[in-house]
């Protein structure tokens, strides 16, 4: 890649100033061995081919690049195409770092991994990993999230592994996250940490972004196969932001095509009813970094809302709040109401249910394509399906599954 | 001098042992708190921490964790907190600030610095700042002579401890287990190592924090240390000023103090 972005971060876990390593001492040597370990990781030959030929045996790799005719007569302008990471194992991209993390959770030798979830997409992709290779798995889940996600409870603990539910803050994703941040400190000498985003300490947001950058090899290689040129529009939804920083970072260098990321505008603009933390935040510490977050004027996080559970998150990944603030990616927001019809929309004209955070990308893919010359190519990354949002979306429309 | 410098210059002299009691800020309430740390210094305490209550705290335990929720629950403000603390008025008892970076960040490090140091802090430790992100701050709480105390856990190796002790100044935090804040049983025999060797290389005070709570532990680590953190063995008992009134909780908080006190200091 002929960037500067392509060397980032620097050996601090810096993205300019965004990234770095805010976490107690006692992770600090674990964070830097699991950094070198992944450094060597990289550059072996051997391991790569394993994680290659799991990600194509295993995951189902590469995912296809659909062109959507419907949804592009729809829109009337570009042609629009679907990147569908929610044809891999599991359903959604969360495998694909899932996979990479407990490769390296076994070179390590560490026979145990623990994940956080929210809706328990990231603990289902951590458990199937675990199960793959042998390793134990215990899933941080929010009271709350355990509750309205008992399929995939169901299925966590069908893979062998367990779920503890998390009573402690706010009982959401932000509180599984410090409470696996918490058992990691205490065990940390046997235990890898997946977490399942581009957040949290270096080398975390650098490694999450790599595992997932295949879905933007791949989908740059197939735009030139398939339409015989790059894309003009590149569309991801941006929670703590992994499949768009992997959707992303093979297109940087690429400077006609534009990247935009889709955060989630919840019910409004105020503080509280969104988790839009680009759009609104501050830069902050959080879960271990300095990037944009949604805090109140002392720096306590503050509450966020989404329709999705997976945009549902008061930070992002550093990375992205240095491609804000260059100006590289630009970062917009899409509405509860929009992203639930576009969840409609895509299913009735496509045959495709997305997940609820795909359906916000959908959305502004949509009016992107429809202000589009006709020649244009905007890709949306699918980046999940949507069976587990179908009791959420069905509430909402006052039906009971 | 800086009052913990001039604090373990005294104590040395005397061949005595600090105890350092931690507080919550705001739990149950500012006034409670400024009570309570008068009570803990009268009680035999030599330094109290001040824990700022934070959203997130991935260091501490469920008792801490527990007890900054409900301060943050009744609105307790960072400014709230230094206007308090500035009524405490215990002239002989340094105190100490145990703050997230989060909330340092959001002010900015020379303004929270002024401001901690206005209220009466002589230092503060910042426990998800490690030694790698730490040098800006430092560099400006050296420039008014306001500690930043830095932490050595058991999982760290030795060449980066003796960095850390280096940076460090006021005294040395050193985590006693691998994990978070909160009592244990015991604490481990790795720790006496550590703690021993910590003495070969570095001058400053080494003071001992997480999961100590009985006169048992105070006994391994009187020998080896030259203070005690306690933390959720005194917040726990916040935990009942919900249902209790506040002598009650008072009460007890000095005599755990007391009893520590003297396992600390056993010919005092």
């Amino acid at each position: 890649m002929s960037s500067a972005f392509a060397n980032l971060p620097d050996v601090h876990g810096r993205f300019g100033p965004y990234g770095g390593r805010y976490v107690p001492e006692t992770l600090m040597p674990a964070l830097a061995q699991l950094t070198a370990e992944y450094d060597k990781a990289r550059h072996d030959a051997d391991f790569q081919r394993e994680l290659e030929r799991y990600l194509k045996t295993y995951v189902g790799r590469p995912s296809l690049l659909y062109f959507a005719e419907r949804l592009t007569k729809e829109a009337g302008g570009a042609r629009i195409y679907l990147k569908r990471e929610d044809m891999n194992h599991t359903g959604a991209h969360k495998i694909n770092n899932c996979i990479g993390q407990a490769l390296l959770a076994k070179r390590m030798g560490k026979p145990r991994i623990i994940a956080e979830t929210g809706a328990g997409q990231h603990g289902v992709a951590s458990a199937t990993a675990a199960a793959l290779f042998g390793l134990s798995c215990q899933v941080y889940m929010g009271a709350e999230d355990v509750r309205r996600q008992k399929l995939n409870v169901f299925k966590m603990k069908a893979l062998g592994a367990t779920v503890r539910p998390v009573t402690s803050g706010s009982q959401t994703l932000r509180d599984a996250i410090n409470e696996t941040l918490r058992d990691w400190m205490a065990n940390v000498t046997t235990t890898h940490y997946i977490i399942g985003s581009v957040v949290g300490p270096h080398p975390f947001p650098w490694m999450v972004r790599d595992f997932q950058a295949v879905i933007g090899r791949e989908t740059r290689q197939q735009c030139l196969e398939q339409v015989g040129r790059l894309p003009d529009v590149v569309v991801a939804s941006v929670g703590g932001g992994s499949n768009a920083a992997g959707m992303f970072y093979p297109f940087l260098g690429d400077t006609a095509v534009e990247l935009v990321g889709v955060e989630a505008a919840g019910r409004g603009e105020k503080l509280g009813d969104h988790a839009a933390t680009l759009s609104y935040g501050k830069p902050g510490v959080l879960h271990g970094s300095l990037s944009y977050v949604l805090q109140d004027a002392d720096g306590q996080t503050a509450p966020v809302h989404s329709v999705s559970a997976g945009l549902d998150y008061p930070g992002v990944g550093p990375e992205h709040s240095y491609w804000k603030d260059c100006g590289r990616v630009r970062y917009t927001s899409v509405r509860d109401e929009e992203a639930l019809q576009a969840f409609f929309m895509c299913s009735r004209l496509e045959g495709i249910l997305p997940a609820l955070e795909t359906a916000h990308a959908v959305s502004e893919g949509m009016r992107l394509a429809a202000k589009r010359k006709r020649e244009d190519v905007v890709v949306i990354c699918f980046s999940g399906r949507g069976d587990k949002d179908c009791y959420e979306v069905a509430r909402l429309q006052g039906e009971e599954i | 001098m800086n009052p913990i410098d001039a604090l373990f210059q005294r104590l040395r002299s005397q061949r005595r042992k600090a105890l350092i009691p931690f507080l919550t800020a705001g739990d149950p309430d500012l006034d409670a708190t400024a009570r309570l740390a008068r009570t803990l210094a009268e009680q035999g305490a030599d330094l109290l921490e001040i824990g700022f209550p934070y959203s997130d705290p991935i260091a501490d335990g469920p008792v801490i964790q527990a007890s900054y929720t409900r301060a943050l629950e009744r609105g307790v403000y960072v400014e709230d907190i230094f206007a308090a603390v500035r009524k405490f008025a215990l002239p002989h008892t340094p105190l100490v600030a145990m703050v997230s970076y989060s909330l340092i960040h959001r002010r900015g490090g020379e303004a929270f610095l002024q401001q901690a140091a206005a209220a009466g802090f002589s230092g503060a430790i910042v426990p998800d700042l490690p030694w790698e992100e730490s040098e800006t701050l430092s560099r400006l709480a050296a420039q008014r002579d306001f500690k930043l105390i830095h932490l050595v856990a058991p999982t760290t190796p030795r060449e980066r401890a003796r960095a850390i002790a280096q940076r460090s100044t006021g005294f040395l935090y050193c985590i006693s287990v691998t994990g978070i804040t909160g009592e244990r049983d015991r604490l481990p025999s790795e720790l006496r190592e550590q703690l021993a060797w910590l003495r070969s290389q570095t001058d400053l005070p080494l003071c001992v924090g997480f999961g100590i709570s009985r006169p048992e532990h105070v006994h391994m680590l009187r020998e080896l240390a030259d203070g005690i953190i306690v933390g959720s063995a005194f917040v726990r008992h916040l935990e009942k000023a919900g249902s209790q009134p506040l002598d009650t909780v008072g009460a007890a908080l000095g005599e755990l103090a007391q009893t520590l006190a003297a396992a600390l200091n056993p010919s005092a």
